[in-house]
């Protein structure tokens, strides 16, 4: 149906939603930078039950479908009569705190991996120097290995913050009704095939292309040595 | 009929369903991370080589798929290449509609899709390999494919290896939506279980166990190759 | 222009014209789309098989029809662009009748029609709400509809009702609940109903089959329906087959197949095995 008005109302519905989608989005990023660093700190800590809970949890939080974890969280940890008369109650009930929560846990741990790898790819001859001239740990972590590894993790970076803005299409199995959700809506309501899910492409994908072009700012930015790198 | 008669294999068992679905699952992850490679290391090579149109293009690629919703991805990857081989049928007087089989549709979105990411693992690899390895390998007169396969390849390899044991996971989580071209894959099966027995718990959490299984067994080969390729390497993270 | 060429040319049209009419299709085989997940209307049985009301309905339809019927299962999200692509002829899927539906496809003639029900827990005041049992068809009986509605709506003030997202349930509680309760869009009723089980919304609203499968069951022990039965208005003229717009001959053709089960009580056969009750709209 390519009626204009069709469109347009279809345009700004889908609009409307984008608020659930980059509020879920933003805030399980943020808190997931949080638990990720969290977690591969622990990963590499050398403690070895720390170690050993750190890769569990990136094994149960990366290993289970996103929406697994949603019913889980949301619909599993409700059916528990301790868990509706607990303190954590007036926050589980509600539907956007649950899918903040779980998807911030399962970014955390996509993140955790992003960060490990990126303190790994941090050449030792660099910190061998740096521990040679003095430098106290704190002083090593700061002017050496976090802006290696923040500009080795950007590009993975920017992939999974890309990947989460289109994982909060899966908030509606909680009642989140997000873009992906409401245009899929708009689809079973009237039967028009492509024109909802043809408008809500194209606002991922200008959402997710600013994105991009932030991240890849970023990394120019930080990398004025590589700019004119080729083999 | 109690969790273990619903999950079993016995008559009304829908445990040999999901281990199909489980299978399913695997093979088109497989296939799909298989195309996603070569297509990430060509676009990663078009976008490194310096030469702009190609940069360009690989640009293009990578902005398309990973801006787009990965449902999209796979209805047109789908729905647009069986449109195009029933209208190559019709031409040569096959009536009706012929439709790409789900599992080359399924594999070929996945892959797509996975390239366009994989594009940056490897691109950022590269860039992380020393130039000092790069200009003593030229220096030293080896020749451009000598040099990709002695010193290039391996560094790659050894950097890339944590993300694309992100990507593995995120494919065989993507590989979840070629349900729409009518294939049963493990989250499919899941949910009709659950729909056909009204037992969303059972389900959902077998679901995830079996995905669980397949990273557990994934995780196992990625660590693997981990070790194995940086091997010698000094590793100091803190 | 000769006579002639006049004669040969209106010749040439005519021919034409009855090699178009002779084209049109001729159905000998069938193709159907079903989900396989929306029990009682279709489910999959373990070994991969379909089975519910749609499928019993479809092989009886067929054969009255002289066709040869293939079922194949489709998930929902693919089922219309398979309709479109011709992967498919018909799709049944427990697919409600609706005007907004009927600007894209066609529907067959209506063959089941299930009244809404409401249900909450027994603790509720809502459990209390007069005219338990009773149907009321906002189509036939205006004022009735209209006293029914605003009783239901004083009753529900500030509560919080769960529907299945893109239902006539969701119409009606969109049209005329949204402004004084808070609606709840659910994509599958099991979700919905752990969600009032555990508290999180206080009623729910579904088909009367529906609500009765859920309350046999143990674990819903301290629920109970409430309130009249509802037809009529958002509630639709019950569910189609949907079929592409083109194929208007096959659309009639399911109609008098359809009828003639009707009349020989084939349908209402098919609808008590499955839905317990008669769904006859």
């Amino acid at each position: 149906m390519m009626s204009l008005d069709f469109i347009l109302a279809t345009f700004l519905r889908l609009m409307a939603a984008l608020q659930v989608t980059l509020s879920v989005w933003a805030l399980s990023v943020l808190i997931g930078a949080f638990i990720g660093g969290g977690v591969a700190w622990m990963r590499l800590s050398g403690v070895k039950p720390l170690e050993w809970f750190a890769r569990a949890y990136v094994f149960v939080f990366r290993g289970a479908p996103l929406l697994v974890q949603l019913f889980v969280v949301y619909y599993g940890l409700s059916s528990f009569p301790a868990v509706r008369a607990s303190v954590f109650w007036p926050f589980l009930r509600d539907a956007f705190n649950c899918a903040t929560l779980s998807c911030a846990l399962c970014t955390a741990a996509y993140q955790s991996e992003i960060f490990r790898g990126a303190l790994a790819g941090v050449p030792p001859g660099q910190v061998e120097a740096a521990r040679a001239c003095g430098m106290s740990s704190f002083l090593l972590f700061r002017r050496v290995t976090f802006p290696i590894a923040l500009r080795q993790a950007l590009p993975a970076y920017s992939t999974e913050v890309i990947s989460m803005v289109k994982a909060t299409a899966l908030v509606s199995l909680v009642t989140l009704w997000d873009v992906m959700s409401v245009a899929l809506k708009i689809r079973n309501d009237t039967l028009v095939t492509y024109t909802p899910l043809l408008i809500a492409g194209a606002i991922y994908f200008v959402v997710n292309y600013v994105i991009a072009r932030i991240f890849i700012f970023i990394e120019q930015w930080l990398s004025p040595h590589l700019r004119s790198r080729s083999v | 009929m109690d969790w273990l008669t619903a999950l079993g294999f016995g008559e009304r068992g829908w445990g040999p369903a999901l281990l199909q679905g489980a299978v399913m699952t695997l093979l088109v992850s497989g296939a799909g991370l298989a195309i996603g490679a070569a297509l990430g290391s060509l676009v990663a090579w078009a976008k490194l080589s310096g030469v702009r149109v190609a940069g360009a293009v690989g640009e293009g690629y990578a902005a398309l798929f990973r801006g787009l919703p990965e449902l999209l991805v796979v209805y047109f990857v789908y729905f647009g290449s069986s449109a195009l081989l029933t209208a190559t049928a019709h031409l040569l007087g096959v009536e009706g509609f012929v439709g790409v089989p789900g599992f080359a549709a399924g594999a070929l979105a996945v892959g797509v899709i996975s390239g366009s990411y994989q594009a940056e693992v490897f691109r950022g690899a590269f860039l992380a390999v020393a130039r000092g390895e790069l200009e003593a390998a030229r220096a030293v007169g080896m020749g451009r494919w000598l040099m990709f396969r002695r010193v290039i390849a391996p560094q790659v390899l050894r950097f890339a290896i944590p993300g694309l044991g992100n990507l593995w996971q995120v494919a065989l989580k993507d590989s979840s939506l070629i349900s729409v071209t009518g294939l049963t894959e493990l989250m499919r099966a899941s949910q009709l279980a659950s729909n056909s027995t009204h037992k969303p718990f059972a389900y959902y959490v077998a679901g995830g166990a079996l995905y669980l299984l397949l990273t557990a067994f994934s995780d196992r080969v990625f660590d693997f190759a981990e070790r194995r390729a940086t091997r010698g390497m000094r590793r100091e993270a803190t | 222009m000769t006579r002639g060429s006049v004669l040969g040319a209106a010749l040439t049209c005519s021919l034409l014209v009855l090699a178009g009419a002779a084209s049109a299709k001729d159905w000998k085989t069938v193709v159907i789309g079903m989900e396989g997940g929306y029990d009682p209307y279709n489910l999959t049985d373990p070994s991969g098989k379909i089975v519910g009301f749609e499928p019993d309905l479809a092989m009886d339809v067929c054969a009255r029809m002289k066709v040869e019927c293939k079922i194949i299962a489709q998930d929902w999200d693919g089922m219309i662009p398979g309709l479109e692509a011709g992967k498919f002829d018909v799709i049944m899927d427990g697919m409600s009748i609706t005007d907004e539906r009927k600007k894209q496809i066609d529907f067959s003639i209506a063959y089941a029609n299930v009244p809404a029900a409401l249900a909450t827990a027994k603790s509720s005041p809502l459990a209390k709400l007069a005219g338990a049992g009773k149907l009321v068809n906002f189509e036939k009986d205006k004022a009735g509809g209209e006293a029914t509605l605003k009783a239901l709506r004083d009753a529900l003030k500030g509560k919080t009702v769960g529907v299945q997202v893109s239902t006539t349930h969701a119409t009606f509680a969109g049209n005329h609940l949204k402004d004084v309760a808070t609606v709840k869009e659910y994509k599958t009723t099991d979700e919905r109903d752990l969600d009032l089980k555990s508290g999180r919304i206080d009623a729910v609203l579904d088909d009367e089959t529906e609500i009765a499968a859920m309350l046999g069951k143990d674990d819903a022990k301290d629920f109970t329906e409430f309130g009249p039965h509802l037809t009529g208005g958002d509630f639709g003229i019950g569910v189609g087959m949907g079929l592409r717009k083109a194929d208007a001959d096959l659309t009639a053709k399911f109609d008098k197949a359809i009828k003639a089960a009707f009349a020989d009580g084939s349908i209402k056969k098919y609808s008590l095995k499955w839905f317990k009750i008669d769904t006859t709209p």
